[in-house]
Order: structure tokens, then C-alpha cells, then sequence
């Protein structure tokens, strides 16, 4: 009991710390404040993939490396639809609401299968071919040529006090979090939240009381594709990624660590682990003149690595007893 | 039933029929398809070394695709900046390799499951950055070019290698070691209480595993002849898993099933004019997740059941009460 007394402050202290540093180096300097807000945005895109990376994860405890893949296609889909001669937000939430049926629409042809009969490692196999399959499918119908992208939020740079901050940047923090504030109200206070944790956390229990668990699956799948396509347009939106069939590739990565920060199974985990992963990565690159861009994937390995070490279900995670 | 002694001819006989068949096949080939079946041997040394961390140890690995990156630049610089014979380079890789899996091997001991999944992918995607970074040694983003063969030259080594690690492999893991290795696959603390420790050789299947796939890496870079950061992309690394899952984990039999599937089906797809070269993807994607609809524990797992009439799809570790509505 004094064991766990003793560790539980760590976390929040460290994170008090952490924010507690970075509003007193943005309250002395203004390029630390643009650096950490527009840190804050590209965490914000990690964010929106990494709480999709924990929606299925919670439900069927398989990683989907597909998951930034799917981004990407969807985010295509928001090109065309704006190349045809769509508004920017008709084409957002049309892209929206076909990332969603979509995403029901691989689980049902793509994953259950495999997962009617397979271990959890053959699902991950099934899910890196969808990876391949999907971002070749890219490929297939646009090309590989990079994409023009347009931005909702025209260069407008709002001062505050001597800091620009981008109305880009602002944007992006913004809809990321609204994104899964939204998911998190449906989880929370709607029945078909209630029963979609209910056939993640005990799926048998959860078909006893008349809830289709491999509906509530397929829907989940729908979701994290909602959540990849909120992403995958912000971050084709923002002037540092280009939209060709790879975009995603290194967004996940950071997803990826962001979910593991967090312990993989907590959204709010994983929301903090990507806000953070964003700010530390942009402080890194503007400050410390050998960190290159090269090196910015490995410092977020390293980083995941650090904390795993010392504390291996996550920042946020459950220790698990395992037994033989 | 058939009595115990063809029965255990079998594996021998099989083993020296396909050696003559992959010893023969060259003298079929255009020169230019001798080094496809050459990068088939590459498949098979890397898909092999998957297999002894994976497939026989338990611990998934979505990242060896690095540790090919640390045998092909090791062979790269050497033969480019030094001067060395090619082949002579090969052992360095392994020690090199070896190095370099211990040294992932050691906080992987705290991993477990997705964890150790997502760590090794990480590596995966952070070695050719690395590469990237350092253009004095590695050669950046143009990459260092190395001698020339001939395909037949290359077909030969690669399968000469291929056969000494796979004896090498079955060495190891039909002793004591590779006991200890299936110990720990099947039950971690089972096998720590029967006295296997865990940390001496998980990190060990580490080792061995990474110097076996930077000898396939060191091949991998002969054969193609350059070498940049994007010939050990992610894609290798999946390639690679794809390969070790669908031949079936924990076979040696499968190992090949499964090399043939990698680097021949995309080149089949595109020769065979079922599809144009943008598609391939496409197609290999979608036979990768019928593959695994259809044949969950891999190939391997299906000629065995055709041999001995065992059941297959079976397995301890299918999650239960799933599926159904």
C-alpha cells in the first residue's frame, strides 16, 4: 500500500512540471511560445490517430498498422471531393461519413474473417496486409505524385503580447481535441457508448444482456477510420506534410508512441502522450542544432523506450499479472 | 498408420530433394531471374532468422528489417571505404549483427506481446533515418554502390549461405538452446520456474537472430548491388513477417513456403500481366488477409496436416467466445 502511495504522485508531477516549464519559458520567450503552440498542433494530429489506435486496441487488444494507411486514403477521398468542386467542409464531413462506413466496411470484409479463426498475431499480419493493400490502392487510383491540399484557415497569425501564434496551428489543437471530446461524450453518456465498452471490457457478459459485440467491433473500426480521416485532413492541411500515398507513415509512428505513453488502453492517455510527443519533438528540432528532422523519429523511439523502461504498462496504464 | 522409420526419413529426404532442386534450378534461368532466386535465398536466410525470435521464442518482431540495415552497411563500407572481399565481409555482419541484436534484445527482456511490437517496428522505421543522418559514413540518401556479379555468382552464394546458416539454425534449435527457446515461448513462467532464464536467453534468440538477418542483409546489398537507406525501408521488415507467418511460425519448412511468397508473388502478379505494376500492392495485400483467413498457422501447418492427417486450426491460443452475435 505504501508502495503505491509513494509512486502515484510521479506521473501527475511530472507532467505538473512539464507544463508548469513550458508556460514560464512561453511567458519569457515568444519563439518558445510559437514553438510550443504549434508543438501542441502536431501533437494534437498525433492525438486524433493515437486515440483510434486505443479504440481498437481496448476492443480486441490487436495494434491496427493500417490505421494511418486508412488516414491517408481517406484524406484523398477529401481531395477529390474538393477537386471536384466541393466546399472545403461539405467535403470534410461527406469524408467523414465515408471514412465511417469504410471503416465498418474493412472490419466486416478484412479483419473478421481472419479473426474468426486466427490468434491475435495473425490479425496484426491481416492488418500490416491491409496496410500494404490500402496504401497501394493510394498509389492505384491517385498516383504517386504529391498533392496540393487546400487549408480551411488562411494564413492569418493572430498576436498576442509579441507571439504569432497561426490560425493554422490554433485550428488543428482545435478540432483535434473536439474530435475525440465528441468521441468521449459518446462513449460516456449515450447507450451505444456504454454498450460499446461494455463489449471491449466483457464481451461475453456483454452478449449475455443483448448487445452484438461484433457489431459493436465493426463500428469501433468506424470510429478510429472517423478518427484517422479528422487526422490525416489536418495534417495534409498544414504546410510542413505533403499528401502523397506515404504521408501517414511517420504520423503513426508518433501515434504509436503517444498510444504507448499513454498505456494503450486510456484515451486520455494517449491524448496527453501525443500533446506531449508534439511539444518535446518541436522544442528538440528548434533548440538543439543536432537533432536534424532525420533524427526526430528516432529521439520519439528513444523517448518510448525511456519511459517504458521505467514504467512498462505505460504512463497512464494497468500493471498486468500475468500468469502461467 | 506407417511404421516410425519412413516417417522420420521424411524430413531428411525432403531436405536433400530440395537442395538438388534449388542446386538445379539455375541451370533453367535467364541470368537476370538466377538473381530474383537469389533474393528468394535472401528471403529465406532473413525469414529463417525472423523465425528464431518469433517462431520458436515467442517474441514478435516487427523490426528486422534493421537489423539487415546493420549487415548490409556493415558489408557496404567495408567493401566500398576498405577495400575487403565481399564474402569475407559476411562474418563481421554477424558479429555486428550479433552486437546489435543483444543490444535490442537487452530492454526488449521488459517487453511483452504489443509492446515488443510496437518497439521493434520503431526500430524498424528509425534505422534508415539514422542511416540518413550520417551521409560521411553510410552515404546518405545516394547510397554506396558495391562490385558487380554475375547472377549465377550471386544464386550461388546466397543459397551456399542460406543452406550453412539453415544448418547452423537447426544446430542450435534442436539442442538444449532451442528447448530453452520453446520453453519460454510457451510459457514464460513456466520456464523461468523449470530454471530457463529468461533474461540469458531471450537475449540470446535475440542475438542470434539479428547476426543471422544482418548475413541476409550483408546478401541482400551484394545482390542488389547499392545500397540507401530506402533499400531497408519498412517494407523489408513486413515483407519479412508476412513471409515468416504465412510459410507458418515455427517451422523450418515453412521458412521457404514463405520466401517463395514474398519475393516471387509480387513478380509473378506483374509478369504474369494480371495486373499492372501500380497494382501489385493491391493484389499482394488482399492474398495476405485471405492467406490468413483461410490458413491461420501458415502453410507449413497445412502440409503437415496433409502428411500425418492432424488437425489444423487448432490452436491453444484462438481467442474464445469472440465472435457470433
Amino acid at each position: 500500500m505504501t508502495r503505491r502511495l509513494n509512486t502515484s504522485w510521479i506521473v501527475p508531477g511530472f507532467l505538473l512540471a512539464g507544463c508548469a516549464a513550458l508556460v514560464f519559458g512561453s511567458l519569457r520567450s515568444s519563439l518558445f511560445a510559437q514553438q510550443t503552440i504549434s508543438g501542441l498542433a502536431n501533437g494534437g494530429i498525433y492525438a486524433s490517430l493515437a486515440v483510434a489506435l486505443v479504440l481498437i486496441y481496448r476492443a480486441t487488444e490487436v495494434i491496427n498498422f493500417a490505421q494511418g494507411a486508412i488516414a491517408t486514403f481517406t484524406t484523398y477521398i477529401a481531395w477529390q471531393l474538393i477537386d471536384w468542386g466541393l466546399g472545403y467542409w461539405p467535403a470534410f464531413f461527406c469524408t467523414l461519413g465515408i471514412a465511417f462506413v469504410g471503416g465498418v466496411a474493412l472490419e466486416l470484409i478484412a479483419i473478421r474473417p481472419v479473426e474468426r479463426r486466427g490468434n491475435q498475431l495473425t490479425v496484426v499480419i491481416a492488418s500490416i496486409g491491409l496496410l500494404i493493400l490500402v496504401e497501394g490502392a493510394v498509389g492505384y487510383i491517385w498516383g504517386n505524385d504529391i498533392r496540393f491540399m487546400p487549408s480551411p484557415f488562411p494564413a492569418h497569425v493572430y498576436r498576442v503580447g509579441g507571439v504569432a501564434f497561426s490560425r493554422q496551428d490554433l485550428a488543428t489543437i482545435a478540432i483535434s481535441i473536439a474530435s475525440v471530446g465528441v468521441l468521449w461524450l459518446l462513449f460516456q453518456f449515450t447507450k451505444l457508448g456504454l454498450a460499446m465498452r461494455a463489449a471491449a471490457v466483457r464481451p461475453d457478459a456483454a452478449r449475455l444482456v443483448g448487445i452484438r459485440v461484433s457489431w459493436m467491433l465493426s463500428l469501433g473500426w468506424g470510429l478510429a477510420a472517423v478518427l484517422g480521416a479528422v487526422a490525416g485532413m489536418m495534417a495534409a492541411a498544414s504546410p510542413s506534410v505533403l499528401l502523397q500515398p506515404s504521408m501517414m507513415d511517420g504520423i503513426l509512428i508518433y501515434a504509436f508512441a503517444a498510444a504507448v505513453l499513454g498505456g494503450l488502453e486510456s484515451a486520455a492517455g494517449a491524448v496527453i502522450g501525443a500533446l506531449a510527443i508534439g511539444v518535446m519533438l518541436n522544442l528538440l528540432g528548434s533548440y538543439v542544432s543536432w537533432v536534424t528532422p532525420q533524427l526526430l523519429l528516432p529521439a520519439a523511439f528513444v523517448l518510448m523506450l525511456v519511459v517504458l523502461l521505467v514504467k512498462p504498462s505505460g504512463l497512464f496504464g494497468r500493471t498486468r499479472v500475468r500468469k502461467v | 498408420m506407417s511404421s516410425m522409420t519412413p516417417r522420420r526419413l521424411i524430413g531428411p529426404l525432403v531436405a536433400v530433394a530440395a537442395a538438388v532442386a534449388i542446386a538445379l534450378i539455375p541451370l533453367t534461368l535467364s541470368d537476370y531471374n538466377r538473381s530474383t532466386g537469389a533474393t528468394v535465398g535472401v528471403f529465406f536466410v532473413a525469414i529463417l532468422a525472423l523465425n528464431i525470435v518469433t517462431g520458436y521464442t515467442g517474441q514478435i518482431s516487427i523490426g528486422h528489417g534493421a537489423f539487415m540495415a546493420v549487415g548490409g552497411y556493415t558489408t557496404a563500407i567495408l567493401t566500398h571505404d576498405h577495400g575487403w572481399n565481399d564474402i569475407a565481409t559476411m562474418p563481421v555482419a554477424l558479429l555486428v549483427g550479433f552486437a546489435a541484436g543483444v543490444i535490442v534484445g537487452l530492454p526488449a527482456l521488459r517487453f511483452h506481446g504489443v509492446y515488443l511490437a510496437l518497439t521493434t517496428f520503431a526500430v524498424a522505421l528509425a534505422v534508415p533515418q539514422i542511416a540518413k543522418n550520417y551521409p560521411n559514413f553510410t552515404g546518405g540518401t545516394e547510397g554506396l554502390a558495391l562490385p558487380t556479379h554475375t547472377g549465377l555468382w550471386l544464386y550461388r552464394t546466397t543459397w551456399i549461405v542460406a543452406g550453412i546458416v539453415f544448418v547452423l539454425a537447426w544446430l542450435i534449435l534442436r539442442g538444449r538452446t532451442g528447448r530453452a527457446f520453446r520453453s519460454i515461448r510457451d510459457s514464460e513462467i513456466a520456464a523461468a520456474s523449470s530454471g530457463v532464464s529468461l533474461s540469458l536467453y531471450k537475449t540470446l534468440a535475440f542475438g542470434i537472430s539479428a547476426a543471422f538477418s544482418a548475413v541476409a542483409g550483408s546478401l541482400y546489398v551484394l545482390v542488389n548491388n547499392f545500397v540507401n537507406p530506402d533499400v531497408f525501408a519498412l517494407t523489408l521488415s513486413l515483407y519479412i513477417l508476412i513471409g515468416a507467418v504465412v510459410g507458418g511460425l515455427g517451422s523450418l519448412w515453412g521458412i521457404l513456403i514463405g520466401a517463395v511468397f514474398v519475393e516471387l508473388l509480387p513478380i509473378g502478379l506483374t509478369s504474369a500481366h494480371v495486373s499492372s505494376s501500380q497494382s501489385v500492392p493491391v493484389i499482394f495485400g488482399a492474398v495476405v488477409i485471405a492467406v490468413m483467413a483461410l490458413l491461420p498457422l501458415g502453410a507449413a501447418n497445412l502440409l503437415r496436416a496433409l502428411h500425418f492427417g492432424s488437425k489444423i486450426g487448432q490452436s491453444s491460443d484462438v481467442p474464445q467466445g469472440t465472435e457470433g452475435r
